[in-house]
C-alpha cells in the first residue's frame, strides 16, 4: 500500500469529532430510553388494551418496520414543516429514533409477553392484584428478562443507525467525519477512525447492557 | 469501402480548403462575410442553455448569441455543446465563440482568450425577504445552511462570525430541502441554484443579501482575434448600458444584476 497514513492531520479537529462522540452517546441513551418506554406502552396496549388500540400499535409498527429509517428521518425534518411542526435537527433526530426503536421494541417485548404462562396472570388476579399490578410485577418483569437479549441487540442497532442522522446537519460522529474529511480529504483516516470509535462505543454499550441485565434479572 | 472512405475524407479536405481564410484574416471578417456567426452553447446547464419543451435551446446564453448576431447584423448558428466539448469545438473553429457560463481560470486562459463578463454568477448568501444580513458579519447569532464542501460553504467558514450557527448539510438537494422546508431561512449557494428555487417555489424565492464569491461568466473565443475581442466587448458594453444584459438577468436568473456588474 503506497498510500502514507496521517493521523496527524485529524488532530486540530479533535473538539468536532469530541462533541459528536457525545452528541452521539447523548442520542442513543435518550432515545433509547423513550424508545422502550414507548415499545412498553405500545407492547401492553396490544395484548391486554381495547382492540381498536392494538390496531393502532399494529398500524404503527407495520409502518415504522417496513420504512426506512432515513425515509422516516427525512419526512419528520424536511415533511412536517409543511404540516406546520417545524423541529430543530437534533429534536428531529431524537424523535425518528424514538419513534423506530418504539415499533422494533413493540414487537420484541409483545413477544416477551406472549411468553409469559397465561397461569400466572390468573394466579395475580386472584390474589386480589389490580390489572396494573399484575402488568408491572408479573408481566413485564418476566417478558424483559425473556427478551433482554433481543432488546439489547436492537439498541446497538439503533445506536449504529443514528449515524444517519447526519444527513440533516445534525452533529454527530459521522457529521463530524464528514466535514473533517471535506476540510483536508483525508478520507481514509477520518473514516477508519470513526468506525473505530463506534466499534468501541458498540462494545462499551454491549458490555454496560450485559451488567446491567445481571444486575436487574440477577445472573442467569 | 476503403475507396468510398478516401473520398470522403478527400472531399472534406477540399471543403475545409475551400473554407480556409488567408493567414491573419481575424474571424470577425469571416464571420461577416459569411454573414453566419456559430455560437457553441450549453444543452444541459439550465438556466444558462437547456432543452424546452419543444426540444429548442432556451436560455441566458442563447439569447446572448442572439443578441450578439443583431448587433453584428448575422445570422446566429447554435450549436449545442457540453463542458466537456465546448473549448475543444473553439479550438477546432466548430464555432467561432463559446457563450456557455464559461468562467475564466489560468488553465484555459493559456488556450482562449476571454471577452468582458456578460452574465454574473456568483456564490453568495441568500435568504427569505424579511431578513436583512447586507455582510458577513450580520450573520451573528443566525442559522445559515450550506453543502458541505462547496466553495461557498468554504468561504461562509471563514467569513461567519464565531456565534453563526452553520447547518451543513450533505448535498445541494438537501440544502435546498432545508430551505424551502423553512428549516433555515438563510441559504449559501451559487446564484442560478437560487433561480431554480425562485422558479419552483416562487412562495420561498431567495433573495439575494450579499456576495461571498464573483465568479461571471464570459465568452470564449480563440487566441489572436483582436478584431472580434474588441467587438464582442463593444457589444457588451453596449447592452450593459442599454440595460439589456440586466433583462436577461432577470429573464433567466429571476434577480437583478449585482452591484457594480
Amino acid at each position: 500500500m503506497n498510500y502514507k497514513l496521517q493521523f496527524s492531520e485529524l488532530l486540530p479537529h479533535w473538539d468536532v469529532l469530541l462533541w459528536g462522540l457525545l452528541f452521539t452517546v447523548v442520542l442513543t441513551v435518550v432515545s433509547t430510553v423513550a424508545g422502550i418506554a414507548v415499545g412498553t406502552a405500545g407492547a401492553s396496549a396490544r395484548t391486554f388494551g381495547p382492540k381498536w388500540l392494538g390496531n393502532l400499535v399494529a398500524a404503527y409498527v407495520e409502518v415504522i418496520r417496513n420504512t426506512p429509517f432515513i425515509v422516516q428521518l427525512f419526512f419528520i425534518f424536511f415533511g412536517l414543516p409543511a404540516a406546520g411542526l417545524k423541529l430543530d435537527e437534533s429534536t428531529a433526530a431524537f424523535l425518528a429514533m424514538t419513534i423506530n426503536l418504539g415499533a422494533y421494541s413493540t414487537e420484541i417485548i409483545r413477544a416477551g409477553i406472549e411468553a409469559v404462562p397465561k397461569g400466572h396472570i390468573e394466579a395475580g388476579i386472584s390474589l386480589a392484584m389490580t390489572k396494573w399490578e399484575v402488568l408491572r410485577h408479573i408481566v413485564l418483569k418476566q417478558a424483559f428478562e425473556k427478551i433482554y437479549p433481543a432488546l439489547s441487540s436492537q439498541i446497538i442497532i439503533v445506536m449504529l443507525g443514528s449515524a444517519v442522522v447526519s444527513q440533516i446537519s445534525a452533529q454527530d460522529l459521522t457529521y463530524a467525519a464528514n466535514l473533517i474529511a471535506s476540510r483536508n480529504f483525508r478520507n481514509f483516516e477520518v473514516y477508519l477512525l470513526v468506525a473505530l470509535a463506534y466499534l468501541l462505543l458498540a462494545m462499551l454499550t454491549r458490555s454496560l447492557l450485559r451488567g446491567l441485565g445481571r444486575i436487574l434479572f440477577k445472573a442467569k | 469501402m476503403f475507396f468510398k472512405k478516401s473520398m470522403l475524407a478527400a472531399a472534406f479536405a477540399l471543403a475545409a480548403a475551400a473554407q480556409a481564410t488567408p493567414v491573419h484574416a481575424d474571424a470577425l471578417d469571416s464571420i461577416m462575410a459569411a454573414k453566419v456567426i456559430k455560437v457553441a452553447v450549453p444543452q444541459d446547464f439550465a438556466p444558462f442553455g437547456s432543452a424546452g419543451l419543444d426540444l429548442k435551446p432556451q436560455g441566458y446564453d442563447i439569447d446572448m448569441a442572439n443578441l450578439i448576431g443583431k448587433a453584428l447584423g448575422v445570422k446566429v448558428e447554435i450549436i449545442a455543446v457540453t463542458s466537456a466539448n465546448r473549448i475543444p469545438y473553439l479550438q477546432t473553429k466548430k464555432a467561432d465563440i463559446v457563450i456557455s457560463s464559461l468562467g475564466k481560470n489560468a488553465e484555459r486562459e493559456k488556450v482562449i482568450d476571454f471577452s468582458a463578463a456578460y452574465a454574473p454568477f456568483f456564490s453568495g448568501v441568500f435568504g427569505t425577504k424579511d431578513i436583512k444580513v447586507a455582510s458577513a458579519d450580520e450573520l451573528k447569532g443566525k442559522t445559515i445552511g450550506a453543502t458541505r464542501g462547496a466553495i461557498e460553504e468554504q468561504e461562509l467558514t471563514k467569513l461567519a462570525p464565531a456565534d453563526t450557527t452553520i447547518k451543513r448539510f450533505e448535498d445541494n438537494n438537501a440544502t435546498i430541502a432545508a430551505f424551502v422546508s423553512g428549516q433555515v431561512d438563510l441559504i449559501a449557494t451559487g446564484n442560478t441554484v437560487a433561480a431554480a428555487i425562485a422558479e419552483k417555489v416562487p412562495a420561498r424565492a431567495p433573495a439575494l443579501k450579499f456576495v461571498i464569491k464573483e465568479s461571471p461568466c464570459f465568452i470564449g473565443l480563440n487566441k489572436e482575434e483582436p478584431k472580434l475581442l474588441a467587438k464582442l466587448n463593444e457589444i457588451i458594453a453596449q447592452a450593459k448600458t442599454s440595460g439589456d444584459i440586466a433583462k436577461l438577468s432577470e429573464k433567466w436568473l429571476k434577480a437583478p444584476l449585482p452591484p457594480g456588474f
